[in-house]
């Protein structure tokens, strides 16, 4: 056990003697929730609209006006043509317009109907619903102020709450995203390179000479990545908590321990990659870019899983942070209990056992 | 005339509080086998560096083939070559394609590098393995080659770090034979190497012990100075009060 | 140069032989244009509403009705209570869940208001903070039908005196496909991996092989050292890119509307200045493990800054430069320009001198910070 403790120890000085490494490690989750948290979103605001105003009247400013005050828009200087709405279009300055006809005040009190057009910047899909929809509700708005009298307006008024996220803080799912990440960068792809290291320096065998059992080589390996994982886990948790104020509604010890679990289950990963390659090169490789591209996409926490053609949705049942994911959803930011999430914990401890199995086996048939 | 390949007075090269190189004042004749003996850690390397350029000096004064380390580093490289403890030939390439690269960049022109590596292949029994990767070279060739291509644009000094670590006593002695026909065709040559045996080689060696010169003189007076008949009991008593051993 | 053809020689070797740049070369761009897309959609269809209906009017069903057949929404459940919509949500069925009251029909014709209750799990993203946005939108069509339908109480007239009827047309998607937006970003993406990934790992693998010391010691001036990188890579870049747009046009068929001249004098000039951000990063790396960390970090802030997944316009004014000065975000907005609406040079010339800034300052930081001597 001493000799254990004390190789557990050099494998800790290794790490974080690594300056830049460990300096980008903690950066990392710092600069994603940061992001995440206060830059991103999807939300569409300050949208750059142009008016082409042919009518002049009252009307029309007042729309304008309307316009010029919305938070969602950003009023730019009027169009004079629709060439000058293509003109900034192509620069790309200008995402949509609004175009009036010659006589739509007249004809607005002399038939009670007129026309707009609304012209919008399809190139980004989403951007032109959500601007058509805020541009008609302003519209509709408007056609209130004209009718006080006229018919009831009925009007239903929607109201929207959002659960779990009271605070309204953009869209919190990244959080359990960006944790995964970070373990799988940490856990896997660091830990396959560290044991891929030594085997390229040659200072394996060594190890393997020693009375040291080949299960705890692995070990000792793993366990500085295993604490640093948990150290990420428990800054990105402080962020969360105090600059993004969220709360954590579930229980802190289940979290704990499901990560603990998926920790393990990177680890087991890392260790079987570090198997089947003896470059660094390429078990970064496979470790980056086979795994985390999968996990990015794949997990549902940037892109709905539900959009994706049915085989993504198949492979992503391979995926153990997809499993993760829903984890940490549902104990960290809907509070709920662990009936809720036995499955996908079982899923995992059923994947770890495999590859910790697997990379066992492996490292035992290489050694002979 | 100064027929001194390389000069060092009082050469000192610091990292914070710790001297690598501490005042070392040594010179090398032209045509000369040089020997840097020491142990690892004793500050040979960086020693090497520096007056290969690669490595500013803290302080004191040097120069390499005329010209001085500090602000003539171009003209030196142009006029030494190197062989590195790892050999540093590319393992992707071919025989041919290292030497034609090395040579090109050296200002060797075409035709010299087209005469010049033929002989060289035939010289090293390369003829074979020309068109093959280095990579799939066995060490002792690998190691060969990395020579012949230090000295292929003729320089007037070649510094070689650790040569021979890790081959065969054969290929050892292959190896300094191919040292004495560089030296013999007026090539300096400066070496370092913790093989005791390999010192007896050189035309003069120093020891260096914990950035220090301590000892500057042929193998042979250097036994009689202490006494014995190996240069390995030499390098003991020289080096057993080191305070640094081992990097 | 004479020496400078020799290093390019090298380079050439060397990279036509290395199978992982060539698998990279070739099979990167394929396999990311067709995985990304497909995987990467925005596209805010199917999302499934639960309606809890207390009310059991006509108005009532007529709304459900209209949701479930506007094509965005899926109808999953129709709950007893706002308890078992709630779990629904949490159990993942449901994205929101819609609370029609009752007396909602009475409510409507009596009082002329009446609020309704949209719940949405905050946590599912995107899905549904525009979910809830389209269920708004869907709400107040039925809205204003509602309008033109009724009887007012005081049985006159009951239509709006007002009508403004909302004509809408994309421009330059007409049928609004995600694809459009997201593949020539891909492009983008792409090429920044060559220009910054792969360099800096290839020149930081030579630093650790020790090669790279062997060259320091040869009168090899840094300009060729630089030049002989650089110029390989950029060829490779520009090769991918090529690739890039072939597949994007058999498999997309998006063909660039605008000049295919223009669109390559960005690829190059923006190669130039990854590449110069590649050389940067290798030079504060030691090892590879190093490069790829530092590398991945800024790939990493650049596209998610860059107005490839969200857009830069709903970005803090502080987040907003901080996307300015990263050269990513620039050209993929153009590529989307030229490609998507046909724009030319008098429309991007300003994204043209950020780029050429880009790569005059990381170029020249790069060849300040490699030293050959330490």
């Amino acid at each position: 056990m001493k000799q254990l403790l004390s190789f557990v120890h050099k494998e800790f000085l290794h790490v974080f003697r690594d300056r830049r490494t460990l300096l980008i490690m903690f950066g990392l989750p710092i600069v994603q929730i940061v992001l995440f948290g206060f830059a991103l979103n999807s939300e569409v605001k300050n949208i750059g609209i142009m008016v082409l105003d042919n009518a002049h009247d009252i009307n029309s400013q007042q729309i304008i006006d309307k316009i010029a005050t919305s938070s969602y828009f950003q009023l730019k200087e009027p169009a004079q043509s629709y060439r000058d709405i293509e003109r900034k279009f192509k620069a790309g300055t200008v995402k949509c317009a609004l175009v009036f006809p010659a006589g739509f005040g007249s004809d607005l009190f002399h038939t009670g109907k007129a026309d707009v057009q609304v012209i919008a910047d399809a190139s980004d899909p989403n951007t032109a619903t959500i601007v058509a929809t805020y541009l008609r509700s302003i519209i509709a708005d408007y056609q209130q102020q004209l009718n006080p009298n006229a018919g009831v307006p009925y009007r239903i008024i929607p109201e929207v709450r959002q659960l779990y996220n009271e605070k309204q803080n953009g869209s919190l799912n990244f959080i359990p995203g960006v944790i995964a990440l970070i373990f799988m960068i940490v856990s896997t792809a660091l830990t396959s390179v560290a044991v891929v290291r030594e085997k390229e320096l040659g200072t394996m065998e060594i190890l393997l000479v020693s009375p040291f059992k080949p299960l705890m080589v692995l070990v000792a390996k793993a366990i500085p990545y295993l604490a640093l994982s948990l150290i990420n886990f428990i800054i990105i948790l402080l962020l969360s908590v105090y600059l993004l104020d969220v709360q954590i509604k579930g229980s802190l010890l289940l979290l704990f321990a499901e990560s603990i679990l998926f920790i393990i289950t990177c680890l087991s990963l890392g260790l079987l990659i570090s198997n089947v390659t003896n470059s660094q090169q390429t078990a970064m490789l496979i470790s980056m870019m086979g795994l985390m591209l999968p996990t990015m996409l794949l997990t549902g926490f940037m892109f709905p899983l539900e959009n994706m053609p049915w085989i993504f949705r198949v492979i992503s049942h391979v995926i153990p942070s997809r499993y993760y994911y829903i984890i940490v959803k549902a104990v960290m930011l809907k509070g709920l209990g662990f009936s809720y999430i036995w499955q996908e914990t079982l899923i995992l401890i059923g994947m770890s056992a495999v590859l910790l199995t697997l990379a066992l086996k492996n490292f035992k048939i290489r050694l002979s | 005339m100064n027929n001194k390949a390389i000069i060092c007075k009082n050469l000192t090269k610091q990292f914070g509080s710790f001297k690598a190189v501490d005042q070392i004042t040594f010179d090398v004749d032209s045509g000369e086998i040089f020997g840097f003996l020491g142990a690892n850690g004793a500050g040979k390397t960086t020693a090497m560096r520096i007056l290969c350029g690669l490595s500013f000096p803290t302080s004191g004064e040097a120069s390499v083939a005329g010209f001085n380390v500090y602000k003539q580093q171009e003209q030196i490289k142009k006029n030494i070559g190197y062989m590195s403890q790892k050999f540093s030939l590319y393992e992707n390439l071919t025989v041919v394609e290292n030497i034609e690269f090395y040579g090109g960049v050296y200002g060797v022109s075409r035709a010299d590098i087209k005469q010049r590596s033929s002989e060289l292949i035939s010289t090293l029994g390369l003829e074979k393995e020309a068109k093959k990767l280095v990579g799939e070279l066995p060490l002792g060739w690998k190691q060969k080659l990395a020579f012949s291509v230090a000295i292929f644009h003729k320089p007037k000094i070649v510094f070689l770090d650790e040569p021979t670590g890790g081959v065969d006593p054969v290929t050892r002695r292959q190896f300094w034979d191919m040292i004495y026909e560089a030296a013999a065709s007026g090539i300096t040559v400066f070496v370092t190497t913790h093989y005791m045996d390999e010192a007896e080689y050189c035309n003069r060696i120093t020891v260096m012990v914990d950035g220090k010169v301590e000892a500057l003189d042929t193998p042979t007076k250097l036994k009689e100075r202490f006494n014995t008949h190996s240069m390995d009991e030499v390098f003991y008593q020289l080096a057993r009060g080191a305070k640094r051993s081992g990097d | 140069m004479k020496v400078l053809r020799f290093i390019l020689q090298k380079e050439f070797r060397q990279i036509f032989r290395d199978k992982t740049i060539l698998a990279m070369m070739f099979a990167m761009p394929i396999i990311q244009l067709i995985i990304l897309p497909l995987a990467a959609n925005f596209e805010v269809k199917n999302i499934n509403v639960a309606y809890v209906d207390q009310d059991h009017s006509t108005y009532s069903q007529h709304l459900i009705s209209k949701i479930g057949s506007s094509g965005y929404f899926r109808i999953v459940g129709n709950p007893l209570s706002y308890k078992g919509g709630l779990k629904m949500i949490e159990d993942g069925t449901a994205d929101l869940v819609l609370e029609i009251p009752q007396g909602f029909e009475r409510n409507l014709v009596r009082e002329g208001s009446q609020h309704i209750n949209i719940s949405v799990d905050a946590i599912n993203g995107t899905k549904s903070s525009i979910g809830g946005g389209y269920l708004i939108a869907v709400i107040s069509d039925f809205n204003s039908n509602l309008d033109v339908n009724i009887k007012s109480p005081n049985g006159g007239i009951s239509s709006s005196a007002y009508n403004i009827d909302v004509k809408s047309t994309n421009w330059y998607n007409p049928r609004a496909e995600y694809k459009y937006y997201m593949v020539p970003g891909i492009l983008v993406l792409l090429l920044t991996l060559i220009g910054g990934f792969i360099t800096a790992l290839n020149i930081v693998r030579e630093k650790e092989i020790g090669t790279i010391e062997q060259i320091n010691v040869t009168p090899m001036k840094k300009w060729q050292f630089i030049t002989g990188k650089l110029v390989p890579f950029w060829i490779v870049g520009m090769i991918v890119f090529t690739i890039g747009l072939v597949v994007m046009y058999v498999i997309y068929g998006i063909f660039p509307k605008g000049s295919l001249l223009l669109l390559y004098l960005f690829a190059a000039v923006y190669l130039v200045a990854l590449l110069g951000l590649g050389l940067l990063i290798s030079t504060f790396a030691d090892t590879q493990l190093q490069a790829m960390f530092v590398a991945f970090f800024f790939m990493m802030i650049f596209m998610l800054m860059s107005g490839f997944f969200t857009s830069v316009d709903s970005m803090p004014g502080w987040a907003r430069q901080i996307s300015n000065f990263t050269p990513v975000t620039h050209f993929i907005s153009v590529v989307r320009l030229i490609v998507l609406k046909g724009s030319g040079f008098a429309e991007v010339k300003t994204e043209l001198f950020y780029l050429i800034g880009f790569a005059i300052v990381l170029n020249s930081l790069a060849i300040y910070n490699y030293r050959k001597t330490s």
